[in-house]
């Protein structure tokens, strides 16, 4: 067993040494051709041309009671329907990431439009249509939709946070401060809305099942598929080639991967089941709307003394899941009394979980708009003020940080961005119709490590294959491992093959939470370092004396192409990754700084972007070109929640008004302006073998605020409830509006 | 989307007969019946039909083919030249591809946008005659303040019609007895009252042959559309303005807004008002006074109010500059 287990620092490796030149560089897609071509599977392309059945899920009617009854005697007489399945057994939503199970809906109700019968007919038209044809009796109960009613408050469960983090007093050093700032801000529901609607075929092989499913981690998925189907989990293989898009949303199996189980069972043939946009939006999963009072007790020198972040987020019955939103709270500024407090208000809406960067991406929309708050009114610079604020190590327990380089990003920013033309004072500057204001905030991404395996096969021509059950997401994960591999073992790129997303490929980390590149990517580093000691062995020296490039391994003066020393036969290895002490011993975070220039329209109140700069440092960085596109992708979200996106909830019934594309309004290309990506030179040699940090989940940490600070320079109005739409800005617009046409 | 049967028209007057829902562009009519919310048993496709010219009529206007695309309209240089806030309504609309499907009679037709008439478990006078208005009272952010009943307050959601308004076009039918008729846009769309689910005036089987627009009277043209993002967002307030100075006054103007009502909205006080008057801000709080006199918010729209009133503004600000 190769593994290495992460308790102290690392030193120099391979990849600083770059003797392939191959690490780092943005280089293109592995998988690139294949999806711009069509030739990449996605999860319901599979089995075309095979005999198989559609599954369509019967969305229910009511917001929460009790299935009375199901006649699905309509929807049976309909030519085409093979089987229509309802009972206790259908799934109400996903599952939460890792839970051994999806939850089922115990023949009742738990949320608007939750699934409560599934039809399989022989074309997917005809179980669409078939869908409408079942008639559901319900016995209605009364319903908790509204988050601000507080009607049943609970802890949460302690995933992916402790939910109450406290040092010191904070009450009494908030009662005694000289300047007390108490503010509260909230946040909407926001759905993933990743472009791949989430989809599944499943086919028996005797009682063996596989399904190909659009899914961010495959392990915990088998065992979700094996108990919603009731089937023994060593039966199950699952198949998670090429996902287009998961963002959180695809952490935990979707309702068609159990569904499909359930219905190749019933019909005897294999299912697919595309769930539509509207079920996507109805019966996956959501991000929890918050509310956030936010309170700094300050010197009006401008040091802060006490800091309290206390949220409201909301969850399902039996969910225990929360929207951590005072994560990066804990660590992101000084402050001796500290209070990092979550509840969970109980409501029977459709279950929340992970949407990209679960906390930061809320929080961060609440505190860096209350640190521009603060800094406005002590009159100091906002970037000044948070460079005051600065910690030297966590403030909440004393751990040093493995690398940060937070100042850094702000000044490098600073100065890239002409942060010294910012308007000295709110609702200054203006050209025509249009008032122009500058707004900056930090971004902060806690980083973690998870266990992961990789298999590297040498074939006898020394050509490498990477495989691992890991899944790339479009985030440039078959790109990475090729690159780690090649320079770790000094092969030129189109040397090295990555396969992945097989449940029968060695277990991964699976994608999210940033953890990805690290994790999987270091069991490559592993399984490397391997393949290297094999080769040194087999040649009597030294691994580390051995140099690789091109094919060859060179030891003194002799020069050996690899299919010598492996001497016509292949060379198989496995290499695992584990955290250790370096993720107690050290806190470790990504940082970055936002920089954005908005236009506010003095007659409408509309907001277009003119520039976004996000400068960021997460340590090595493996790709440039990837790791930058996903920057891109969080700042263009940062757009969405700060100007855009909201899941409506409507609070008479539990409904989510807006589930489809045409009114849950994400980004398009107009509202997007040059984006502008800066990554810092940094290794954190605590973080894994690779010296890199998540990066995946950086940039939409504090985005949003960055763009609601330079909405409030441009106007002079400081919106507290996202998304900033143009009703909330209206008032405190000028009246002038003859003079600004 | 239910079972039906579907017919190709060849000509004209044979496309009543076929007795079905009209079908051209199906960019809105497919997602509906997907949905489930539109069921029609029988479709008639009518895009063989001979309706996709622009043509100059006799008296210097132009006609309009039903079958026309709202991109090859916006396209078209005539209408770029005299009748521009056609062109920038019709851009301001939808996405590329939607327009190089979507057509100039079925624009005319499209539905509402309301969450609750897209969402067949929830009640909706307009899909579901009698079983109420899930809007009123719920999220109604892009509703109607004009012109709106306690049936509904479902808003009409075109960019296209709104300039057309403001150019005062008219709608050319044909009936199923082979007879034809012209309507002023003004007339062809209803409002909600106790029937929202009728939407225009024509009867079973009348189909839109064309749209005549007449010779253009010059004049300041400008469209202006406020929404929730940058594209692909249907309108919260749009004023379309066909404005004629004339040595400091105006002359005539002509004022059509989107977003606010169940149809395309004119008000032809507010238009008598501006008449002969020198632009300033007061005459345009007048206008604006006139336009909103009877403005009722439902609570989530309510901001349409202000947002109306200063859009017009600043629209007739711009529309009266110059000549």
């Amino acid at each position: 067993m190769n593994k290495h287990v992460m308790n102290e620092a690392i030193g120099e490796t391979r990849l600083d040494r770059g003797t392939q030149g191959v690490i780092g560089k943005g280089v293109d897609r592995y998988e690139g051709k294949l999806k711009v071509s069509g030739l990449a599977p996605y999860a319901y392309e599979h089995l075309a041309g095979e005999d198989v059945a559609y599954g369509f899920v019967v969305p229910g009617a009511i917001g929460r009671g009790a299935i009375k009854s199901v006649d699905a005697s309509k929807a049976e007489a309909l030519p085409g329907v093979l089987a229509v399945i309802s009972g206790d057994k259908i799934t109400r939503a996903s599952s939460q990431p890792m839970a051994p199970a999806a939850q089922t809906i115990d023949g009742e109700v738990f949320h608007y439009n939750q699934p409560v019968a599934l039809v399989i007919a022989d074309s997917f038209e005809t179980a669409r249509h078939a869908s409408h044809l079942v008639k559901v009796e319900y016995e209605a109960k009364k319903g908790r939709y509204d988050i601000t009613a507080r009607e049943t408050v609970r802890e949460p469960d302690p995933m992916p946070m402790e939910p109450v983090n406290e040092r010191g007093d904070f009450e009494k050093a908030f009662a005694a401060a000289e300047v007390q700032f108490d503010e509260t801000y909230t946040t909407p529901s926001y759905h993933a809305a990743a472009m791949e609607p989430h989809a599944s075929v499943a086919k028996f092989d005797g009682d063996t099942l596989t399904v190909w499913t659009s899914c961010q981690l495959l392990e915990s998925g088998v065992g979700q598929i094996a108990a919603g189907a009731g089937i023994d989990q060593e039966k199950v293989r699952v198949h998670s080639p090429y996902i287009g898009g998961g963002f959180g949303s695809k952490l935990g199996t979707s309702p068609d991967a159990v569904l499909s189980a359930l219905g190749a069972m019933t019909v005897g043939k294999p299912v697919k089941i595309a769930l539509t946009r509207q079920n996507v939006f109805q019966a996956t999963s959501r991000r929890g709307e918050t509310i956030q009072r936010i309170r700094i007790g300050a010197t009006r020198d401008g040091k802060i003394a006490c800091f309290a972040h206390e949220c409201d987020t909301t969850n399902s019955p039996g969910n225990g899941f929360f929207e951590p939103s005072g994560i990066s709270s804990v660590f992101l500024y000084a402050g001796k009394d500290r209070r990092i407090a979550h509840n969970l208000v109980e409501t029977d809406c459709l279950m929340t979980s992970a949407v990209r960067a679960p906390g930061e991406a809320t929080g961060m929309l609440a505190t860096e708009g209350a640190l521009d708050e603060l800094a406005d009114r002590l009159g100091i610079d906002p970037i000044e003020f948070r460079e005051m604020n600065e910690p030297e190590v966590n403030p909440q327990d004393d751990t040093p940080f493995s690398s940060r380089k937070l100042i850094e990003c702000m000044d490098e920013g600073a100065k890239r961005f002409g942060w010294d033309k910012r308007p000295a004072t709110p609702a200054s500057r203006r050209e025509g119709e249009w008032l122009i204001g500058y707004g900056m905030a930090s971004a902060s991404r806690a980083n973690s490590l998870m266990q992961s395996s990789a298999e590297i096969e040498m074939s006898p021509d020394g050509r490498a294959t990477v495989r691992t059950a890991m899944t790339d997401i479009g985030t440039g994960t078959y790109t990475i491992l090729q690159q780690i591999a090649a320079e770790m073992l000094g092969l030129p790129l189109d040397q090295v093959d990555v396969e992945l997303g097989d449940t029968a490929l060695p277990p991964s980390s699976g994608s999210g939470g940033s953890w990805g590149a690290n994790s999987a990517g270091s069991s490559v580093y592993v399984a490397a370092e391997a393949v290297i000691a094999q080769f040194a062995k087999r040649l009597d020296v030294e691994a580390d004396t051995l140099t690789l490039k091109d094919g060859h391994a060179i030891a003194g003066n002799r020069q050996i192409p690899f299919s010598e020393i492996l001497n016509g036969e292949s060379l198989s290895v496995t290499g695992t990754i584990e955290p250790g002490d370096t993720s107690e011993s050290t806190h470790q975070a990504s940082y970055g700084a936002h920089f954005c220039e908005v236009a506010v329209n003095a007659v409408t109140g509309e907001t277009r972007i003119r520039r976004l700069l996000t400068v960021g440092a997460a340590g090595r960085i493996l790709n440039l070109k990837t790791a930058t596109s996903q920057c891109y992708g969080g700042q263009i979200w940062g757009i969405g929640y700060a100007l855009e996106e909201e899941l409506v909830i409507d609070t008479r019934n539990g409904l989510l008004v807006n589930h489809d594309l045409a009114e849950y309004h994400v980004p398009v290309h107009a509202d997007v302006p040059k984006l502008d990506v800066v990554l810092l030179e940094e290794r954190d040699r605590y973080a894994s073998p690779l010296a890199g940090k998540g990066i995946g989940e950086l940039a939409i940490a504090g985005v949003g605020a960055a763009i609601n600070n330079a909405i409030y320079n441009a106007t002079g109005v400081r919106v507290r409830d996202y998304p900033i739409t143009m009703d909330k800005l209206l008032a405190g617009l000028p009246d002038d509006i003859d003079a600004a046409a | 989307m239910r079972p039906f049967e579907y017919a190709r028209a060849g000509n004209v007057s044979e496309a009543g007969q076929l007795a079905g829902r009209f079908i051209a562009g199906g960019t809105n009519l497919l997602d509906l019946m997907k949905l489930e919310v539109e069921a029609p048993e029988k479709l008639v496709d009518i895009t063989r039909l001979p309706l996709d010219k622009i043509e100059d009529t006799e008296d210097g206007g132009l006609r309009i083919g039903a079958l026309v695309t709202n991109s090859d309209l916006a396209a078209d240089p005539r209408i770029r030249r005299d009748y521009e806030v056609l062109s920038r309504a019709l851009l301001a609309g939808a996405s590329g591809q939607l327009r190089n499907k979507a057509t100039t009679g079925g624009n005319l037709l499209q539905r509402t946008r309301c969450g609750y008439f897209y969402e067949p478990s929830q009640p909706c006078n307009k899909r579901e005659p009698g079983s109420g208005c899930g809007a009123i009272g719920g999220f109604n952010r892009i509703h109607a303040i004009l012109g709106t009943s306690d049936k509904c307050i479902a808003t009409h959601p075109s960019d296209m019609a709104v300039a057309m308004q403001a150019l005062e076009a008219t709608v050319e039918t044909q009936k199923t007895d082979g007879s034809t008729r012209e309507i002023p846009l003004i007339e062809f769309h209803r409002l909600s009252g106790d029937t929202p689910e009728i939407e225009t005036v024509l009867e079973p089987g009348e189909l839109i042959t064309a749209v005549r627009l007449p010779k253009s009277q010059g004049g300041n043209q400008v469209y202006r559309k406020v929404r929730d993002r940058a594209s692909y967002a249907f309108a919260l307030v749009s004023v379309a303005a066909v404005v004629k100075m004339d040595g400091g006054k105006i002359e005539w103007a002509r004022l059509a807004f989107g977003g606010l009502a169940h149809k395309p909205w004119r008000n032809h006080d507010l238009e008598a008002a501006l008449k002969g008057e020198a632009p300033s801000s007061a005459l345009f709080d007048k206008a604006a006074d006139i336009l909103l006199a009877d403005a009722k918010g439902q609570g989530e729209n309510d901001f349409k109010i202000p947002l109306a009133r200063r859009t017009l503004k600043a629209v007739l600000a711009q529309a009266t500059k110059g000549a």
